[in-house]
């Protein structure tokens, strides 16, 4: 893979990971309220498979999509004002952390009932498909979602009528802290997907080159018109479910050895090794992502929160 | 003016906005090879093909969240459900999603999206197929719910609905398609959250909707044999409300007897008898009377499920108790 890839790859999820841990820190200092669900340790998932998109094509994603909104390339301003409920958010502040949207970039928003976006995705794709549009839909949604009955359901749906959806699982492995083999008959999620005739294959989620070549085949695959494509990327996420969360349920061991495969980790020391990057490029990136993480909060802090009026605006068109 | 069924009062219509707009399509199941459960969109397959007419799963979550992500994507679909009973397995999507997508994005998105639900009991059809759960939904802001009670009224809410921007939800009670109605000539639309004083009164002042506005205009011509003039009000629309009107006349009449098919406890009579006391307390003779459907799950037997629902008897003695 070329090195100028590989770079943007980096940079991405340096930038995704410095928002998360200003957003944690915004969030102690009261900034931030409500839920925060962190992306940290899950970058490379979000990256590889975005970069496999184009422009115009649709993403439905979940409560835990900031990483999914940058990589998309929403403002980073714009996105943290909306964690700070402010009039400039992507959402004019009337969404939060779990329901960023943004119209002009097809980024259709994120979902906080889990499998709640999937119908919904299938609904951009079935408009595609109904206008002969050559755009593709990308659903994201993690492995808590996958005993929903939405999920069977748009599955179901998509593949009889081979609408154009790529179903990315995110599998961190708890649905907030449950494992999803304590409770699931087939915790392995792509597995699932013969059930309804979907292509469908296992990638390691913290490796960003593997993932972006997987994601590369299953958008071929969903744009020619065979039907949709499940791709399970098995991740972790370093962090709690939530701010809120104590991590009763899984080891420090775990956590331990799934840090030892932080993708940021992972794709600088290949890099490196390669002779692909220099300490100064990389110090270069990590300003860089500091510089807009500080740019971003500067811009939240700055504005204004929505004006009273606005409580009654847009509950209809 | 033309007579036809409320059933060809709707078939019509739908038929003319798949034929005047390429961005209108009808979800459902068996609304296609099967013609329709209550055949309303009979024929429709033959005309218009598989395309514009789609034949869903028994699935309703997806049939109702597909065409909120079309309708986001700016498509104009219609869905009808099989029964208001199984919306409930749509809740998720109607509740938490298409009622909020455009308030939570900031007003990016638009749902323009009709949903179609046959409600209410009387047709022998036991207790999960008997309910009229339009209050619920009208309890969510970001959905309309409508609920016509004549022929004409179905045309021309049908024609607004299918042309409003947000997400509807059109209530057919199940008796009502084979009643007839004069229904004027060409198109027209009633906009949404307008009630209709279906007759003038100078006594009461009678408060319903759907099917069981028939009951009240039976009632009020009775009641007019023994010298009680009633009028007559039907909501036809539950959100938006349209409580100007109620109040208005209330305040000629000073008493009020609000009548609907289900159960009182938590339901939208309820609501309509508080805006009233809110709006009309020093204009009242009487306590707001109440008539509504008895507390229970809809039974089987031809008697008990007779006795659960409300009649013109039940309003005349509703009504009398304010004299």
């Amino acid at each position: 893979m070329d090195k100028a890839r590989l770079l943007e790859f980096l940079r991405q999820m340096l930038l995704i990971r410095r928002f998360e841990e200003k957003s944690a820190e915004m969030y102690a200092r009261g900034k931030i309220g409500g839920f925060l669900h962190l992306y940290i340790g899950q970058e490379a998932t979000g990256v590889g498979v975005i970069a496999a998109l184009r422009p115009e094509d649709h993403i439905v994603t979940t409560y835990r999509e900031h990483g999914h909104a940058l990589a998309r390339g929403l403002e980073p301003g714009a996105i943290m004002a909306e964690l700070f409920g402010k009039a400039t958010g992507v959402s004019h502040g009337k969404g939060g952390s779990m329901h960023l949207f943004d119209a002009s970039k097809n980024f259709w928003g994120g979902y906080a009932i889990v499998a709640g976006g999937m119908p919904i995705a299938v609904g951009l794709a079935l408009a595609a498909q109904y206008r002969g549009e050559a755009r593709i839909v990308l659903n994201i949604f993690g492995d808590g979602a996958v005993n929903e009955g939405e999920f069977h359901e748009a599955l179901n749906l998509a593949s009889v009528w081979k609408l154009p959806v790529l179903f990315l699982c995110e599998n961190n492995l708890y649905a907030m802290g449950t494992a999803i083999a304590r409770v699931s008959a087939v915790p392995e999620v792509y597995r699932r997907a013969a059930a309804y005739d979907i292509p469908a294959q296992r990638v390691d989620g913290q490796d960003v080159e593997a993932v972006y070549e997987a994601a590369q085949a299953a958008v071929e695959q969903v744009r020619s018109g065979r039907g949709p494509y499940l791709l399970e990327a098995v991740t972790y996420r370093f962090r709690g479910h939530s701010m809120a969360d104590a991590v009763l349920y899984r080891t420090r061991e775990e956590e331990e050895q799934w840090k030892a495969r932080d993708p940021i980790e992972l794709l600088r020391r290949r890099l490196e090794k390669d002779g692909q990057l220099t300490g100064p490029e990389l110090a270069a990136l990590q300003a860089e992502a500091e510089q807009v993480v500080a740019a971003a909060v500067a811009f939240a802090e700055a504005s204004p929160p929505p004006p009273p009026e606005a409580l009654y605006e847009d509950v209809y068109a | 003016m033309p007579v036809m069924t409320y059933r060809e009062a709707l078939a019509l219509t739908l038929r003319e906005a798949l034929q005047e707009d390429e961005r209108v399509f009808i979800m459902g199941e068996d609304i296609g090879a099967y013609g329709g459960t209550y055949a309303v969109t009979r024929g429709f397959l033959a005309e218009f093909g598989e395309r514009r007419i789609r034949d869903m799963p028994i699935a309703e979550s997806i049939i109702v969240g597909s065409a909120v992500g079309a309708a986001m994507a700016g498509l104009r679909p219609v869905v009808e459900l099989m029964t208001i009973n199984f919306s409930l397995l749509a809740m998720d999507q109607i509740v938490n999603h298409a009622a909020k997508v455009r308030y939570m994005s900031g007003g990016q998105v638009k749902v323009p999206l009709v949903i179609r639900v046959p409600s209410g009991g009387g047709n022998l059809l036991g207790a999960q197929h008997s309910q009229s759960l339009e209050g619920w939904y009208a309890h969510v802001p970001g959905l309309k719910v409508v609920a016509p009670s004549t022929p004409a009224d179905a045309r021309g809410l049908l024609r607004a609905a299918l042309r409003d921007d947000n997400t509807v939800l059109f209530v057919e009670n199940a008796l009502l398609y084979g009643t007839k109605g004069e229904v004027p000539e060409g198109k027209y639309e009633i906009p949404l959250g307008r009630a209709d004083i279906k007759r003038a009164g100078s006594q009461v002042t009678l408060v319903s909707y759907s099917r069981l506005v028939l009951s009240c205009l039976e009632a009020a011509q009775r009641l007019a044999g023994e010298g009680i003039e009633v009028e007559v009000i039907d909501l036809r629309s539950l959100r938006p409300l349209d409580m100007d009107t109620v109040l208005a006349s209330v305040k000629r009449t000073r008493r009020a007897v609000v009548a609907e098919e289900t159960w009182k406890t938590g339901g939208f009579g309820g609501e309509v008898i508080s805006l009233i006391y809110e709006g009309a307390f020093d204009h009242l003779d009487a306590p707001v009377g109440w008539v509504a459907g008895a507390e229970v799950p809809m039974p089987y037997a031809r008697n008990l499920e007779k006795a659960a629902l409300p009649t013109a008897d039940d309003v005349i003695k509703a009504v009398k108790k304010l004299f």
